[in-house]
């Protein structure tokens, strides 16, 4: 090599590298790539699950597709990236991925340790599944069995203190892929499935015969599962929380995709500055102003998704309970767009 | 160094035309840029650490680990801390890979024996093995340990029913065999055992100078064997056999924690796949080594009279060895590596629980790599060294 050469590469080399490596934004990071990209779960049926043409769906997937509409006005500009319960939280710091909607639940440790949560999109709770010939009717006769489960989870931490607390015996096989857990459960490597009854009700239905199963009555945890962002960027969490609060309003005010434009035309001012009509609530938030109405007519209110991903009429068949509105006996309370 | 040139130009103060200067110079700038680098990543994590209010530091490790884990061979609770979860992580990584480098060895040295064999069916079958093992991913072996052959194993409660004793039992919880319990005066059999190995010692090297000196051969591997396994028997028998075996007891479940010795399919799958892996890179490497030697040797060998035991063990391996043991250093680190694959399924090994489990808790990434790359590195560099030490007493000695 002639050393001139070698000087310029040198040099090239060294600008290359010295150009400090600031965070941008994430809304323009956002804009620049044309897609927001969510890390989800890697395949919970009901959350975040691939269906048979590859197309991801769930609720979790359309939180994330909810928020492509609030920034770019189209549901379709959202990008998936699966991951383990184990990587998820280095995968959202390290700038992988722009949002982490994947069944997390909201802890303390979490909240100062890993990112920021925006909101609650499904309050739940840990349950016990086992095989029915066990004739076991509670939690508390599980002395001595073995409790498969995954690493990296509230779940794994929820049941050491569970058994330890109430004194029970116990082995614990922790596996680090959802889908392990489930096989070991299914082939009698361990006695008991533990994790959030929503995630119950969904990887039930990936058993080899889900009938021969019960789950026990005991819920022993408080899981309020909910998106997360990055730290230190206020503004991007704010788009990420609103656009949640955006499906709960509109459930609550009674407008789904179907008569969304209608609703636009409303003389009720609530009501046109939630869907951006009058007021300057996108502006606020540095997006469309007009993001809510988006949402709610690509993908629809709370409560569509729910029933779409989740509710009774799919194979999870679970009931709205918490997750009702605070006026139908619920907890689901979204502050008001104003 | 010696001037290569007689009628050196004068010398010239500095010139990119100098050879010498020019190497100068890039050797400064490539250390310049390697610090420069180091310094950048550095630089770099502890910005981006401080942008994301992430402080560096151990103390997590006093922290409470609150999660349970399947193997530990020393005490552990949920209420262990961070810092133990390493110790147990490590222990694991320690056991699985030091019983499989001697199993590995062991098995490597048959089939790649078995190789040069001139009996056809014992040769084909140690190809065949060598030839399918190595090719196919060892993920896959270990899957196929554990889900083919492992799993569909009848549970343990379709054979035993609550409270049998078990003194032997294989099911999908495990491999349960009775525990060994040591009881007073064992200590005496185990004294004598050790003291039998300080004895062979001494006898080889003496025997070995007796045969320098005059040519005469004493029975040392049989005299070995009487002391070191004979003597601590005839205590043993005298002692009243101080060592009681404890079957294990099933439960409502599942065999009861803590009696017997349960070992766990997760260990056993693993330890296999890793064994029959490794073994066939093993085996390939054993039978290049002896295949090294000239044939030439080991007909001059049988010329001075030699049959073809003392000609292998005498003449063939001892150089063979010096083929045989670099590579096979490097089998030793692959296999230390490769046992991080234990996290594909459960088996609770240093990267599975520490810079898996207490990572994913803590979020302090940096340091649990740190201190995680470095215990490989430290394994790996102390596997290396002792097998130097070894490469250099078996290394041919030049008179
Ligand atoms: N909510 C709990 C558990 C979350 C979790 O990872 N659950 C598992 C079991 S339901 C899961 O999502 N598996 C699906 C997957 O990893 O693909 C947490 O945040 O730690």
């Amino acid at each position: 090599m002639k050393l001139h050469k070698f000087a310029a590469y040198s040099t090239a080399v060294l600008t290359a590298a010295a150009i400090t490596t600031t965070q941008a934004a994430t809304l323009d990071d956002v804009k620049a790539k044309g897609a927001v990209t969510c890390g989800v779960s890697q395949g919970l049926p009901g959350f975040s699950n691939p269906d048979a043409d590859g197309n991801w769906t769930g609720l979790d997937v359309e939180f994330c597709q909810a928020m492509a509409a609030a920034v770019f006005g189209d549901a379709s500009k959202a990008e998936f990236k699966p991951l383990s319960a184990k990587t998820r939280f280095t995968a959202l710091t390290s700038g992988e991925i722009d949002v982490l909607p994947r069944n997390t639940t909201w802890t303390l440790s979490r909240d100062a340790q890993h990112g920021d949560f925006i909101g609650v999109n499904y309050y739940d709770g840990q349950g016990f599944m086992v095989r029915k010939d066990l004739g076991v009717a509670s939690a508390k006769e599980l002395a001595g069995a073995a409790v498969c489960t995954n690493t990296g989870t509230t779940t794994e931490l929820n049941v050491a203190d569970y058994f330890r607390s109430n004194g029970l015996e116990y082995t614990v096989v922790a596996f680090e892929k959802a889908d392990e857990v489930v096989a070991a459960y299914d082939a009698g490597r361990c006695d008991v499935y533990t994790t959030d009854q929503s995630g119950i009700a969904a990887q039930r239905t990936k058993l080899a015969d889900p009938a021969a199963h019960v789950i026990l009555p005991e819920v022993i945890s408080k899981e309020p599962l909910g998106p997360m962002v990055r730290h230190g960027d206020n503004q991007w969490a704010d788009i990420a929380s609103w656009s949640l609060n955006c499906m709960i309003n509109a459930e609550e005010a009674g407008i789904n995709s179907g008569n969304v434009d209608e609703m636009a035309a409303s003389a009720n001012p609530d009501i046109q500055r939630l869907l951006g009509a009058s007021g300057d609530m996108g502006d606020l938030l540095g997006i469309p102003n007009d993001f809510c109405h988006q949402i709610v007519k690509q993908v629809g209110n709370y409560a569509e998704s729910f029933d779409r991903n989740v509710g009774p009429d799919t194979p999870l068949g679970l009931e709205r309970g918490l997750n009702a509105l605070w006026k139908d006996g619920g907890i689901l309370y979204a502050p008001p767009a104003r | 160094m010696a001037e290569v040139t007689t009628s050196a130009p004068p010398k010239q103060s500095f010139s990119f035309s100098d050879k010498k200067t020019r190497g100068q110079i890039y050797q400064v700038v490539t250390i310049a840029l390697m610090v420069w680098f180091v310094w950048w990543i550095v630089d770099n994590t502890s910005t981006n650490m401080s942008d994301q209010n992430i402080k560096f530091g151990f103390e997590f490790l006093n922290t409470q680990a609150g999660f349970a884990i399947i193997q530990s061979l020393i005490d552990y609770t949920e209420e262990s801390s961070y810092g133990h979860v390493f110790i147990v992580g490590l222990i694991n990584t320690l056991v699985i890979s030091f019983i499989g480098c001697i199993l590995a060895t062991i098995l490597g040295f048959i089939v790649g024996v078995g190789r040069l064999s001139k009996n056809w069916i014992i040769n084909k079958i140690s190809t065949i093995y060598v030839e399918t093992l190595r090719n196919i991913p060892l993920l896959l072996q270990i899957f196929f340990w554990y889900h083919a052959v492992l799993k569909p194993l009848p549970g343990p409660r379709e054979i035993h029913s609550k409270g049998d004793e078990l003194w032997l039992s294989l099911t999908n919880n495990g491999l349960l065999i009775p525990k060994p319990v040591a009881e007073s005066g064992f200590g005496m059999v185990a004294t004598t055992f050790l003291l039998g190995i300080v004895v062979t010692v001494i006898l080889a090297k003496w025997s070995n100078k007796r045969q320098m000196a005059t040519g005469q051969r004493f029975p040392v591997l049989w005299t070995s064997l009487g002391i070191i396994f004979g003597l601590p028997l005839v205590v043993y028998m005298m002692l009243g056999g101080p060592l009681s075996f404890e079957p294990g007891q099933m439960g409502a479940f599942r065999p009861a924690n803590g009696l017997g010795l349960n070992i766990i399919p997760e260990f056993i799958a693993l330890l296999v796949a890793l064994v029959a892996y490794t073994a066939a890179f093993i085996a390939e490497i054993v039978r290049a080594g002896i295949q090294s030697v000239n044939y030439g040797q080991t007909e001059a060998s049988h010329a001075l009279g030699l049959r073809q035991g003392p000609t292998l063990r005498l003449i063939v391996i001892p150089q063979a060895l010096r083929v045989i043991i670099p590579p096979l250093t490097s089998q030793y680190l692959n296999l230390t590596k490769n046992s991080s694959l234990a996290t594909a399924i459960a088996y609770p090994d240093l990267v599975a629980t520490f810079a898996g489990t207490v990572l994913n808790q803590t979020g302090k990434a940096v340091e649990i790599i740190l201190m995680t790359m470095l215990v490989y590195l430290t394994i790996s560099l102390l596997t290396s060294l002792f097998m130097n030490w070894y490469n250099n007493r078996v290394k041919l000695v030049e008179r």
